[in-house]
């Protein structure tokens, strides 16, 4: 069906027109249809398999499991949404935001390259192609964070690279072995093969984990985490946010797509390691934010706190945990994105990121205040925002099935959330500006610049009072993500 | 650098690889050579012929820039795509012509060619980019 490899074609289409683009002009108009297009193509498929079910196709007309299939199931499609959401307001915000140099046209083409990326990673069913999505994330990715080829940049893309080089190598190591064990590469599959494996599952344990370092590299977990604060906040703050929300959570993705099979098999083992690394990774990240006086820098460590909630719901494995899961990825990458743009408005106002220069922000401009409270508050869990569910889904997944450790880590964490947040509200908007630093009086924002905020900021609310709503929603994903009888029996017909 | 024998040597050679490539990118779909492989040679002979003379006055004797060529390369991928698209079937499901050359010999045309030929572009293009920024 052509509505499955829409997500894919309608990048590709994009980068041919952008590369023949002569004005500007042109190539904004294009972003701008283009991601409106996408969202729509994500929503009416999401709708389609929310009524009709899975969405499949078999590339070139060979059949399963032998060709490259693609699948959209119901988790596929709310990740495709959420970021075709996130993609519509970054591209409005590149236009006030990112600076008119000569590379601004070459933005947007590597913009496309990697959303052609991120959704083929989302939709694809076969587990050496999503190394290749994998592969075209992180170039279009290393190309996007060196833009402007200072040195400072140059740095930080360099260890993005390498580090997720070596992520690349792990993935390819763990794909050949499983292929080498269990004779397939398509996912369904392999779900049935490793929901029957009958041999010494030692063996395909050690293939697993492989592909956890590198899915771990990828998402940023606990000891492998520290390319993120090191690279991400060397870019453009529109490369930043549109990271930030979701290069990291296309590794949750493949974790939490790919573990659920062997979880299913060896839950002792799989579950000990998850959790043990969930808390680690929530509060690392939560301790080294609050360290930090560098906006950027406390959003960065912020990321690799809350993908430890991500993976504590995948680790505590019910359904209930795994639609916390999803339902607090949803919530994150939206949120997520909207602090740092939060943060590009401060600095475009100030001129820094740095919150001892920064002060007196609630009286000169209140609306931005109120712009960055509500993804503030909804990271850090106030009640009726989308954080607030979904840290209460977990938590209540986490204490009904027994791991007590991980889910006061994660009530702990959430502690620090808050701290981090009213730290940046007390500096950056309510104590008095400091008097040594000048104010770019001149530059006043309109409504252009806060638009792509709006938007965010009013899912962030719409996603807390629809709450049960969406909760329907995550667990219907939850369920098949659980039982993948009908995942299988639509792939493999 | 000033090498007389080689800048003689070079147009013959440049378009013996030229048309290697073309035979590599022909043969492509059933034995080894295809795009890749054939845009490869076909770079090739273009680094030849800035070995020769520099890469400067290379660059100014190609009529398309790189980024062009990756564009073009590109493009005509799409187009490989739009039979299997309006045709209904799976993306990317090849279709064949069968042309009755002689009477033993039947030449087979089809999308997998034209997919290959866009990929071959491109290659030719991301070989031109690494030569040229690599001589800046």
């Amino acid at each position: 069906m052509i509505l499955t490899t829409l997500p894919i074609l309608i990048p590709l289409v994009l980068i041919i027109v952008l590369m023949f683009s002569k004005s500007s002009i042109f190539s904004e108009v294009v972003t701008i249809i283009g991601t409106f297009t996408l969202l729509a193509v994500s929503l009416i498929a999401t709708i389609y398999v929310n009524n009709n079910g899975l969405l499949v196709a078999y590339i070139g007309g060979w059949q399963a499991p032998y060709g490259i299939t693609l699948v959209i199931d119901h988790f596929s499609s709310i990740l495709l949404l959420t970021t075709s959401i996130i993609l519509v307001s970054i591209s409005i915000y590149a236009l006030k935001y990112f600076p008119k140099t000569s590379q601004y046209k070459r933005f947007y083409i590597f913009f496309f390259t990697l959303t052609m990326g991120i959704n083929g990673a989302f939709i694809t069913g076969d587990i050496f192609n999503l190394y290749v999505w994998f592969e075209v994330m992180l170039l279009s990715s290393f190309v996007l964070i060196t833009f402007g080829n200072q040195k400072q940049q140059l740095q930080g893309g360099i260890k993005y690279l390498a580090m997720n080089l070596v992520g690349s190598l792990f993935l390819l190591a763990g794909i050949g072995l499983i292929y080498g064990k269990t004779g397939t590469l398509n996912i369904a599959k392999l779900a049935e093969i490793i929901g029957n494996y009958e041999g010494e599952i030692f063996w395909l344990n050690t293939s697993g984990i492989l592909i956890f370092i590198a899915f771990g590299i990828k998402a940023a977990l606990f000891p492998l985490f520290y390319w993120l604060p090191a690279s991400y906040h060397t870019p453009n703050i529109t490369i930043t946010s549109l990271f930030a929300g979701i290069l990291t959570k296309v590794g949750v993705y493949a974790l939490v797509r790919f573990f659920t099979l062997f979880l299913a098999i060896d839950q002792e083992f799989w579950q000990n390691l998850i959790l043990t690394i969930a808390g680690l990774t929530m509060l690392s990240g939560g301790m080294a934010a609050s360290t930090q006086y560098d906006n950027r820098k406390i959003l960065s460590y912020h990321i690799i706190s809350q993908i430890g909630y991500m993976i504590m719901g995948l680790g505590i494995f019910t359904t209930l945990s795994i639609a916390g899961a999803i339902f607090f990825i949803m919530h994150n990458m939206i949120a997520k994105t909207n602090v740092f743009l939060t943060a590009g408005m401060i600095d475009k106002i100030k001129g820094t990121y740095n919150l001892k220069n920064l002060g007196g922000l609630y009286k000169s401009n209140p609306l931005m205040a109120f712009l960055f409270i509500i993804p503030a508050f909804a990271l850090a869990g106030i009640p009726q925002l989308s954080g607030f569910f979904a840290k209460f889904i977990l938590i209540k997944a986490g204490f009904e099935d027994g791991h007590y450790i991980t889910t006061s880590v994660a009530l702990f964490t959430g502690l620090l959330t808050l701290y981090s947040m009213i730290k940046i509200w007390n500096e950056a908007f309510l104590k008095k500006a400091p008097e040594h630093v000048s104010d770019n009086k001149n530059i006043k924002l309109t409504f252009k610049d806060y638009l792509p905020s709006v938007i965010l900021g009013s899912i962030s609310i719409l996603m807390g009072i629809f709450a049960s709503e969406v909760f329907d929603f995550v667990h219907h994903a939850a369920e098949s993500l659980m039982d993948n009888a009908t995942y299988i029996k639509s792939v493999l017909k | 650098m000033n090498l007389n024998i080689l800048q003689y040597a070079e147009k013959p050679i440049r378009w013996l690889l030229i048309i290697i490539s073309i035979v590599a990118l022909l043969r492509g779909h059933n034995y080894p050579g295809g795009g890749f492989i054939g845009g490869l040679l076909a770079g090739l002979a273009i680094v030849f012929q800035s070995l020769a003379y520099d890469v400067e006055t290379v660059r100014k004797k190609m009529k398309l820039s790189p980024q062009s060529f990756i564009g073009i390369g590109l493009a005509i991928a799409a187009i490989s795509l739009l039979p299997s698209i309006i045709g209904g079937a799976e993306l990317m499901q090849a279709y064949w012509v069968k042309l009755q050359i002689t009477e033993s010999y039947v030449l087979k045309l089809g999308t997998p060619l034209i997919f290959d030929i866009g990929i071959f572009f491109s290659v030719i293009g991301i070989v031109l980019m690494f030569i040229f920024n690599l001589s800046k």
